[in-house]
C-alpha cells in the first residue's frame, strides 16, 4: 500500500504528522514494535530536513510484506557535496534554526542510521531525493 | 486471573447512544451500535473517561458495596490518600481513619505508608545503572494498561514495583494473620478506591499473578456512610502514621516530590499523558529521570468515583495534613520489603490495534480502509456510532458496521434513489 503527505515548508512544529500517522499504520499491522520505531525516528529526521532545508516538500510511503520505503522529495536548494552533508555534526542549518534547536547535523546520518538502506540522489538548485528502505 | 475483566460497565437502559463516549474514549473502544454504547473489552483499559463524560450515568465501575465485607471475619480497610481531601471541614485524618473503623472495619491501613515504601524503592531503581530513562511510574493502573495496548516501545521504561495498594494489602495481611491467627480466606482487605482502574486490579493484577484484595469500595460511598459517624467522634485513638510523602500521592506530582529530584515530569489527564508518551517514543525525552502520569486530571484526587472537585481536593490537601496528628509510621524499609515490592510478573505487550495476524491481509484491509477513509466526509461527527470517520472505515472493512450508517452516505444514496 501507498501513504502520500505533503509537508509545507513554512512550519516546523509541524514536521512529524507524518511519521505520526505511519506509525499508527503500521501499528494496525502489527509490525515489530522495535522496526516500529525505527521508521518513526527515520521518518521524523527526514520531515525535519524537509522542513528546514527543502523548504517543504512530500513524502511517500511504500508498505509491502518484506519492507517500509519512505521517499522524501523536496524542491529545494539540493545538497553540493552529498558526503560531506552525511558527516555527523556537519550542517548548513542557519544560526536561526541552530538557536531554534535543530540543525546539529545528526539529521541524515541518523536517517542512515535507522534505515537498512538509504539512497540520497540531489541536484544543486532542483532538489533531493531521499529513498530509505527498512526491512521487515 | 480473568484477562478482560472490567470494571467499567454500561447501563443499557440509561445510554441514550449520544456521541460523548465514543469521542473522549483514549483507545476507541467504544462504538454505538443500535442506539446503545459498546464497550470493545480489548481496547479498555478502565481509565473511566466515559464514566466522567456521560451525561446520562449510563457508564458505571463495578464495584463492591459496604455490606460485602460481612462476608469476612476480619475486615481491613485500605484508604486512598485521595479520601482524606474529600471532606468539607478538613478533617483530622485520624478522625476519617477511626470512622472506618466505626462503619465495621477491624483494622485500617493506610495505602499512603505503602506509597512511601514504594518512594524508597524507586529512588534506588532510579540510581541505578542501565535502566531505561525516563521512569515511567506504574502507580496508576490505567496509564500502565495504555501502554500495554498502545505503547509497546515504553513497556521497559515503565517502573517494576508494585502500586502501592497492592503492597499495603499484603503487608496489611500478613499483619491480620499473626494478630488473629485467622486463616487468609477469612480476612477481607478493601481498598476503598477512587477510580475504577484499581478495581480492575483486583481482579487483573499488574505485575503479580494474583492480588490479595478482596474488594473495592468506591470512595462516594465510603463518604456517604463515613459523615454521620465522623461527626461523633470525639477523641479519635491516634493512628495516621503516613507522612506528607505518602499523602501526596494523593495528586499528581504528589510522587515525584517524594523522590527529590527536580527532573521530572508530572503529567494528567489521560490525553495529555498520550501526547507525553508520544514525545518519549520519539526519545525525546530521554534525558528525564522520572515521569508521572495519572489518567485523571489532578491525580488520584481527579478519580471518577471521588465526591470533591479535584481542584479543591488539591488545596485541601495541605490543610489537612496541617490540622493531623501523626504518629510515627511502624513500617521500615526493610531488605524483605523491598524485595516484595518487585514485580514478579513483567508486562506485555498486547497488540489490540492490530486487523490481523497476517501481514498481507492486514496489508489489504489497510488499504481498503484508506480508500473508504477518502470516500466518507471527514468530519468525525460520530452519527454512525464510531469516533471518527476514520475508525468507521476500519469498522466497515472489519465487518462491524456499514457504509451507510454514515447520515451522509444514507442521504447521498436516497437522492440517487429518488432521481
Amino acid at each position: 500500500m501507498k501513504l502520500h503527505y505533503e509537508i509545507s515548508g513554512d512550519d516546523f512544529l509541524a514536521a512529524g504528522k507524518a511519521s505520526s500517522a505511519v506509525k499508527k499504520v503500521l501499528s494496525q499491522l502489527s509490525v515489530n514494535p522495535a522496526i516500529i520505531r525505527k521508521v518513526a525516528i527515520a521518518m521524523y529526521e527526514a520531515e525535519i530536513n524537509t522542513v528546514i532545508h527543502g523548504g517543504g516538500g512530500c513524502a511517500d510511503v511504500i508498505i509491502s510484506p518484506d519492507n517500509i520505503k519512505m521517499i522524501f522529495k523536496d524542491n529545494g536548494p539540493g545538497i553540493p557535496n552529498i558526503e560531506l552533508a552525511m558527516k555527523e555534526g556537519y550542517s548548513t542549518a542557519t544560526t536561526e534554526i541552530r538557536e531554534l534547536g535543530f540543525g546539529a547535523g545528526m539529521g541524515l546520518p541518523n536517517m542512515k542510521k535507522y534505515s537498512d538502506d538509504m539512497v540520497v540522489t540531489s541536484e544543486v538548485g532542483k532538489g533531493t531525493t531521499v529513498t530509505m528502505t527498512v526491512n521487515l | 486471573m480473568n484477562t478482560y475483566f472490567h470494571s467499567v460497565t454500561l447501563d443499557k437502559d440509561l445510554c441514550r447512544g449520544c456521541t460523548n463516549c465514543i469521542k473522549r474514549c483514549p483507545t476507541e473502544a467504544i462504538r454505538v451500535r443500535n442506539g446503545k454504547a459498546r464497550i470493545i473489552k480489548e481496547r479498555c483499559i478502565d481509565c473511566g473517561e466515559c464514566i466522567k463524560v456521560c451525561p446520562y450515568r449510563a457508564k458505571k465501575a463495578v464495584t463492591d458495596n459496604l455490606s460485602s465485607i460481612n462476608k469476612y471475619k476480619y475486615k481491613i480497610a485500605l484508604p486512598a490518600p485521595s479520601l482524606y481531601v474529600q471532606f468539607k471541614n478538613k478533617p483530622d485524618i485520624n478522625l476519617i481513619l477511626n470512622g472506618l473503623k466505626k462503619i465495621g472495619f477491624d483494622e485500617v491501613f493506610e495505602v499512603a505508608r505503602a506509597a512511601e515504601l514504594v518512594t524508597l524503592a524507586t529512588k534506588k531503581y532510579i540510581a541505578e545503572n542501565n535502566v531505561q530513562k525516563p521512569v515511567i511510574s506504574s502507580a496508576c493502573p490505567a496509564v500502565t494498561r495504555l501502554i500495554k495496548v498502545k505503547f509497546p516501545n515504553l513497556i521497559d521504561n515503565i517502573l517494576p514495583l508494585l502500586a502501592p495498594i497492592e503492597i499495603a494489602a499484603k503487608l496489611s495481611l500478613e499483619e491480620a494473620i499473626s494478630k488473629t491467627n485467622l486463616p487468609s480466606e477469612d480476612i477481607g482487605v478493601f481498598f476503598i478506591t477512587p477510580c475504577a482502574a484499581k478495581v480492575t486490579c483486583s481482579y487483573s493484577p499488574i505485575g503479580v499473578s494474583e492480588s490479595k484484595v478482596s474488594g473495592c469500595i468506591p470512595i462516594n460511598e465510603i463518604y456517604k456512610a463515613l459523615l454521620p459517624v465522623m461527626k461523633n467522634i470525639k477523641d479519635p485513638e491516634l493512628i495516621a502514621s503516613a507522612g506528607i510523602e505518602g499523602v501526596k500521592w494523593a495528586k499528581n506530582s504528589g510522587e515525584s516530590i517524594g523522590l527529590k529530584t527536580e527532573n521530572y515530569i508530572a503529567v494528567d489527564g489521560i490525553h495529555d499523558v498520550i501526547k507525553i508518551f508520544e514525545q518519549i517514543d520519539a526519545g525525546f525525552l530521554n534525558d528525564i529521570d522520572f515521569v508521572e502520569a495519572s489518567s485523571c486530571v489532578g491525580g488520584c484526587i481527579g478519580g471518577p468515583l471521588t465526591v470533591e472537585n479535584p481542584f479543591v481536593a488539591k488545596t485541601k490537601l495541605n490543610s489537612v495534613l496541617d490540622n493531623t496528628k501523626l504518629v510515627p509510621s511502624k513500617v521500615d524499609f526493610t531488605k524483605e520489603i523491598e524485595d516484595a515490592v518487585k514485580w514478579t510478573c513483567p508486562v506485555e505487550f498486547n497488540a489490540v490495534m492490530k486487523l490481523d495476524e497476517n501481514m498481507e491481509v492486514a496489508l489489504r484491509m489497510l488499504t481498503e480502509i484508506e480508500e473508504l477513509y477518502n470516500d466518507l466526509p471527514q468530519i468525525d461527527c460520530g452519527s454512525c456510532g464510531s469516533p471518527s470517520c476514520h475508525a468507521m472505515a476500519e469498522d466497515i472493512v472489519k465487518g462491524y458496521a456499514k457504509k451507510t450508517d454514515c447520515i451522509f452516505k444514507l442521504k447521498e444514496k436516497l437522492k440517487h434513489l429518488a432521481e
